[in-house]
């Protein structure tokens, strides 16, 4: 294995980032600009592909290996408890996976994105942001300590940043991404402090060093606050309860930025970032616990609210949140496997449906409505065929990708020591929504009559470089779940082994057991397949065949209906009891009591004082010389005294 | 008893740059009025001896019956001196050139001060410190009032020569009531029967007088007031040169002197350092904020600097000297490029030199007010430039040797510097104006300046690169 | 312990008699014809009091410091010359260093006309 690889990987985007960042501006050339940003990434892929290759050919044991590139701060003394952070690369079986996610998918995207952003006067920002994007969250997954994982996530939380409001000159662009980023600073807050307790419990950052001392010790409460502060930060950056506002506002930015931030890869990293600490969580059941039903209620929670959306993004964005939420439950019934490998999946198949999301808004001019929107398919037949397909997946119908891995979370969910059968309720619940959602967009988008202007809008298919990677998602959205077929239905359930290793301290700490194949398992995933064809037949018939249904149900229960279409008022509700408070105490009495008077005071105060200070002190440089000896004599004497009498 | 020649042969670093130095004496001498000829020997002696300086940053050894070091430590310490004298040589063509007062004697001056700061640097007995110090001054007396028609310039060198030779009579004092107590002059001799010595109270004096005659050298309080009529009036880039290389050197010798051999943790003159340390700081940075022209701001500036570094020597411990080589590497490139600057910016008779002057320059010269605000952001100490590295290493080594409050004092006034170096940056960008600069930059010197930006952002970035070298030197 | 100086003391003590017993037979024996201008403190002309800001030519200033830096040269060979055996090859080589030096000094300031009075 060539030592550097890991090096390699990180560079490209870098390189791209600089590169463009520096004189982007001054290529004229569209072509270029997106060689160059989509050609560093999809080289960065390539090199992961052929390292990924090479582990393959290694022993289980020997595919980890760490890149320590230097010292980044150290704090001197050689003792157990300095404080030392190096900038090392960590590739094991999970870091390998998220990078050829991150790279693969991000690779499609950008590829993508040059016919996307075709003509726009930012199109170079674009690429610079994007490629910057794919290296901070390189540096999030590869990242062997906390600390340089946590410049990762900072990383991309800017990134995201910079493009929620991308589109600078509308001011809801910009509320986005203030929202974004300060719901963000809530989260990274507990990650923070996560990190301290860590510290001082670990006297290191380092994940060897921590996870090394944790798998020694006994489940106890500094754990638990550990994992919970570690948990608030993946809350943010995840979009979980009670975080998530951000994203749907989210979806302000360009869309193959809603594909590949706010969907396919950073909005995980709360997802890699509990599985990588899987042995700390392991040590706090109860956090697990927590974390669980936190899970499961933002996956129905979210998907609840996507029933009603009228903005094709914004019901991809709530489908994500709860996606998301199963990811978690995952994590907190110890499915760390299964997680990770729904957290793939759905890199595929959600990563395709906004791409195709943006190929309808493209083709529709900028329009998001889906209510005015109907019979698409006929202009947009390959993003018709790509959308149906993810749709398909995410709905969980066999053998799509979706559907082994939400299949393996319910499962664990029902069976594992730490699930429970009420979770699994709700889990198998969400599912039926979710299909049902997915079908209704489906349903609106695309089939039934057009319902938009034929005069102003005229709908086109997207070009080459967009529908392309659209296929191939596709494809991946199919396969995608062959590496995780379960022993029940004869498979190897390949990404279990090869995760093996990862969570094998955790799995021991938890002491869990392998189950042999039990007949429930058969009859739970016939629950669950049975309840997603209903809920897409059921879709179709309401959306499609007895559209006079949707309208009287909408009258017949008003009262909830309104509930969902303002997202649980939610936003309201934070607006009232934290926005505006915070904001009034912050002008009332922060800015115009402590600020102004205290702090102001206080400052100016002390500035006043300073400057007299310095006005006096000034005097004495008279520049006459003798005065300067005067001086010097008498600090001399000074000195002496101290050094003789004291 | 072995032959001086392999001595010679084995102390290049400064052999080498006083050859260099002899050499472009001759040359000079011998053609008339071609200071271009100069100008490059002195900077191929420069890089020739940095080559050797480099080669030698492994181990140490002593040489001339232990009077000198070469090798590790002392030549660390050569590279900043070579840096800063590198860097200002750049700048002085250009400057020179403008006020008509380019000369060839100006750069073999710089070098033979040079090589008495690689002397003070390698010094393993006090009358080689005697002898780098005097060698360093004598130059410096004469650069500072190089342009001599200009009664400034006239002025500050005579006050730097006449303080100076106030401050030689206390080392020399010093240095006899040491060999008076001690019995030896040489410094690990000294160093061994420290312990004993500490309770001596004569002896306690003689260090006091070195206390004394270093502090003069690095312009703390309240042995500074040479500084700010001293930079005014000399050559901006020997301003420069002083503030930079001179320190550092200073520093060298202190770090030798008083954490190397010495072991004053806890004694009575750790508690004297300190309280210059804390003076120093609280003088400087205070005065700085009343001050309109940049060279008087910088001088109180280098004044505050010279506290930060003080209290790394104040306590006198690993974390002291690694931060004190780590702020001096870190120190010297921001205080150059600034006073480098400002030397484009002037004009003759001392005009363009106050802040209003600055009024708008991001405008009219973008990359030299970014070159500016990188500097003024580095010496504030606000990361990721080295500056704040340089500043959180020696208040952890105070905070480590129990003198929290030196810390606390030196965080609060660092507060109160971000202030004056801030205007500046806020002047250049948010301020209209019609700040220019009348000629061109010349092309090396721009260069030059660059790099040391350069050099401020990676090690900012990346600080163990110089720490981990660094470490290395302790007690040898 | 002070016997050893008593030599020094006797010859302190008759140097400063020889110049006492001298100055006071002078005044004792010597014939006086005092004038105004012999009771001035120079009688060579030079004005006793008057303002000490009298400017003196540069070359003054040039001579007195080369003959200062050369009379150091001498006052370093004086000793070197008498120990030269004992110093050995290192006294020797130290020694060629310093006039080397010296010399390119002297160069400078020949190739630069400082030797010049005019």
């Amino acid at each position: 294995m060539v030592a550097y690889t890991p090096l390699i990987i990180v560079l490209f985007p870098l390189l791209g980032f600089l590169f463009l960042g520096l004189i982007g501006s001054r290529i004229k050339n569209e072509k270029l600009i997106g060689l160059i940003g989509s050609g560093t990434v999809g080289l960065s892929f390539l090199v992961a592909l052929g390292l990924f290759f090479q582990m393959t050919g290694l022993h289980p044991e020997e595919r980890k290996h760490v890149v320590e590139l230097f010292t980044w701060i150290s704090a001197f003394t050689g003792t157990a408890s300095s404080f030392s952070v190096s900038v090392a690369y960590q590739i094991d079986q999970l870091s390998i996976l998220m990078t050829l996610i991150v790279t693969g998918v991000g690779f499609l995207i950008h590829v993508y994105s040059i016919g996307y952003m075709h003509g726009d006067p930012g199109f170079w920002r674009f690429f610079t942001y994007m490629n910057l994007f794919i290296f901070a969250m390189l540096n999030l997954v590869l990242a062997d300590n906390f600390l340089l994982m946590f410049l990762g996530w900072e990383g991309v939380g800017l990134c995201s940043y910079l493009l929620i409001g991308f589109w600078y000159e509308k001011k809801f662009t910009g509320d986005a991404a203030k929202k974004a980023f300060i719901v963000n600073r809530v989260g990274d807050f507990g990650f923070l402090l996560g990190m301290f307790l860590i510290f001082v419990n670990f006297q290191s950052l380092n994940f060897d060093a921590v996870f090394g001392r944790a798998a020694v010790l006994n489940p106890n409460s500094t754990m638990v606050w550990i994992t919970l502060l570690l948990f608030i930060g993946a809350t943010g950056k995840s979009a979980q309860i009670p975080l998530y506002v951000w994203l749907p506002d989210a979806m302000a930015g360009p869309t193959p930025v809603s594909a590949l931030i706010h969907a396919a890869t950073m909005v995980t990293a709360g997802v890699y970032m509990v599985a990588r600490c899987s042995i700390l969580f392991a040590l706090a059941p109860a956090t697990l616990e927590v974390v669980a039903i936190i899970g499961a209620l933002t996956a129905i929670f979210a998907a609840s609210i996507g029933l009603v959306q009228n903005d094709i993004k914004k019901v991809l964005a709530y489908s994500t949140i709860s996606q998301l939420g199963y990811m978690f439950l995952a994590m907190g019934v110890a499915a760390f496997t299964a997680g990770i490998f729904h957290l793939m999946t759905h890199a595929f198949f959600k990563a395709l449906l906004f791409l195709g999301s943006g190929a309808v808004i493209h083709g529709m001019h900028d329009e998001q409505d889906i209510q005015k929107m109907g019979g698409l398919k006929k202009y947009l037949p390959t993003t018709y065929r790509t959308f149906v397909i993810g749709a398909i997946a995410i709905a969980g119908i066999p053998p799509f990708a979706g559907f082994f891995s939400k299949d393996e979370i319910l499962w664990k969910t029902f069976s594992g020591e730490y699930g429970s059968v009420l979770l699994w309720v709700v889990g198998a619940l969400g599912a039926g929504l979710t299909a049902f959602y997915m079908f209704r967009l489906v349903s609106l988008t695309f089939e039934g009559d057009e319902r938009f202007d034929h005069h102003h809008v005229h709908p086109h298919e997207a070009p080459k470089t967009m529908t392309v990677p659209l296929q191939v998602l596709a494809f991946l959205s199919i396969v995608g779940g062959f590496v995780g077929i379960p022993a029940s239905l004869f498979g190897g359930n390949t990404i279990e082994h090869w995760l093996e290793p990862v969570f094998a301290p955790a799995n021991d700490k938890l002491r869990l057991t392998s189950h042999s194949v039990e007949w429930t398992e058969y009859l739970l995933m016939f629950i669950s397949v049975g309840i997603a064809v209903a809920a897409i037949y059921a879709a179709r018939t309401v959306y499609l065949k007895r559209a006079e249904l949707a309208e009287r149900w909408k009258n017949k229960y008003a009262s909830l209906y309104k509930v969902l279409l303002n997202k649980y008022f939610v936003d309201e509700v934070y607006d009232k009891t934290i926005v505006n408070p915070t904001v009034k105490i912050s002008e009332g009495f922060l800015w115009k009591g402590v600020d102004v008077s205290v702090i102001d005071g206080a400052v100016n105060g002390s500035a006043k004082l300073v400057a007299l200070a310095a006005q006096g002190i000034r005097r004495i440089q008279t520049g006459v010389m003798q005065q300067y000896a005067t001086v010097f004599v008498g600090g001399i004497v000074l000195i002496m005294i101290w050094l003789i009498l004291k | 008893m072995n032959n001086y020649l392999t001595d010679f042969w084995q102390a290049t670093p400064i052999v080498s740059l006083a050859i260099f130095a002899l050499l472009t004496l001759i040359v000079d001498a011998a053609g008339k009025d071609k200071p271009v000829l100069s100008y490059w020997m002195s900077l191929i002696g420069i890089v020739v001896a940095a080559g050797f300086s480099v080669a030698s940053l492994g181990a140490s050894t002593p040489l001339f019956n232990t009077m000198l070091a070469q090798g590790g430590y002392s030549s660390y310490c050569n590279l900043i001196f070579l840096g800063s004298a590198f860097l200002c040589i750049v700048l002085s063509r250009n400057y020179l050139e403008r006020l008509q007062y380019h000369r060839g004697e100006f750069y073999v001056l710089i070098i033979l001060a040079t090589v008495g700061m690689m002397l003070m640097a390698a010094a393993l007995d006090l009358m080689i410190i005697f002898l780098g110090i005097e060698l360093m001054s004598i130059c410096l007396y004469v650069l500072a009032g190089f342009i001599r028609k200009k009664e400034k310039a006239n002025e500050s060198s005579l006050k730097y020569f006449l303080l100076g030779a106030f401050a030689t009579g206390f080392l020399l004092y010093g240095i006899a009531l040491i060999y008076g107590t001690a019995g030896t002059t040489n410094l690990a001799l000294i160093g061994k029967s420290f312990p004993q010595l500490s309770h001596n109270s004569l002896f306690m004096i003689g260090a006091g007088m070195l206390i004394v005659a270093f502090s003069f050298k690095v312009a703390a309080v309240p042995f500074h007031m040479w500084a700010p009529d001293v930079y005014e009036g000399s050559p901006t880039t020997i301003s420069a040169f002083m503030s930079t290389g001179a320190k550092a050197a200073a520093f060298a010798v202190f770090v030798s002197v008083f954490i190397r051999t010495f072991d004053i943790g806890g004694t009575k003159l750790s508690d004297v350092l300190a309280i210059i340390a804390a003076v120093s700081m609280i003088v400087g940075n205070v005065t700085a904020i009343a001050q309109n022209n940049l060279k008087r701001m910088l001088a109180y500036s280098s004044i505050a600097h010279a506290g930060y570094m003080l209290s790394g020597i104040a306590a006198g411990n690993i974390e002291g000297e690694t931060g004190i080589l780590f702020y001096l590497s870190a120190y010297v490139f921001m205080n150059i490029g600034a006073f480098g600057i400002i030397s484009w910016m002037e004009q003759q008779d001392d005009k363009k030199l106050t802040f209003d002057d600055y009024a708008g320059l991001s405008s009219q010269h973008p990359a030299v007010a970014a070159l500016m605000a990188i500097f003024m952001f580095s010496l504030a100490g606000i990361p990721p430039f080295a500056g704040f590295f340089g500043k959180y290493y020696v208040f952890l080594a105070a905070v480590k040797a129990g003198m929290t409050w030196l810390a606390i004092i030196g965080v609060l006034t660092s507060l109160i510097s971000v202030y004056y170096y801030l205007r500046l940056v806020v002047l250049m960008y948010f301020r209209d104006g019609q700040a220019s600069i009348e000629e061109k930059v010349s092309a090396p010197a721009m260069a030059a300046i660059s790099c040391a930006a350069l050099f401020l952002i990676v090690l900012g970035l990346y600080p163990s690169l110089v720490v981990d070298i660094a470490k290395g030197f302790f007690k040898i | 312990m002070l016997e050893g100086y008593i030599p020094i003391f006797v010859m302190l003590a008759g140097g400063a008699a020889f110049g006492i017993v001298m100055v006071k037979l002078n005044e004792l024996f010597g014939p006086k014809h005092p004038t105004e201008e012999k009771y001035t403190t120079y009688e060579s002309g030079m004005e006793p009091v008057k303002s000490a800001r009298e400017r003196f030519s540069i070359k003054f200033y040039m001579v007195a410091v080369l003959f200062i830096l050369f009379d150091i040269e001498v006052v370093f060979l004086y000793p070197w010359a008498v120990t030269f055996k004992g110093l050995g090859v290192n006294g020797f080589i130290t020694m060629a260093v310093f006039i080397f030096i010296l010399l390119v000094g002297y160069y400078y300031v020949w190739r630069k006309g400082a030797l010049e009075w005019d």
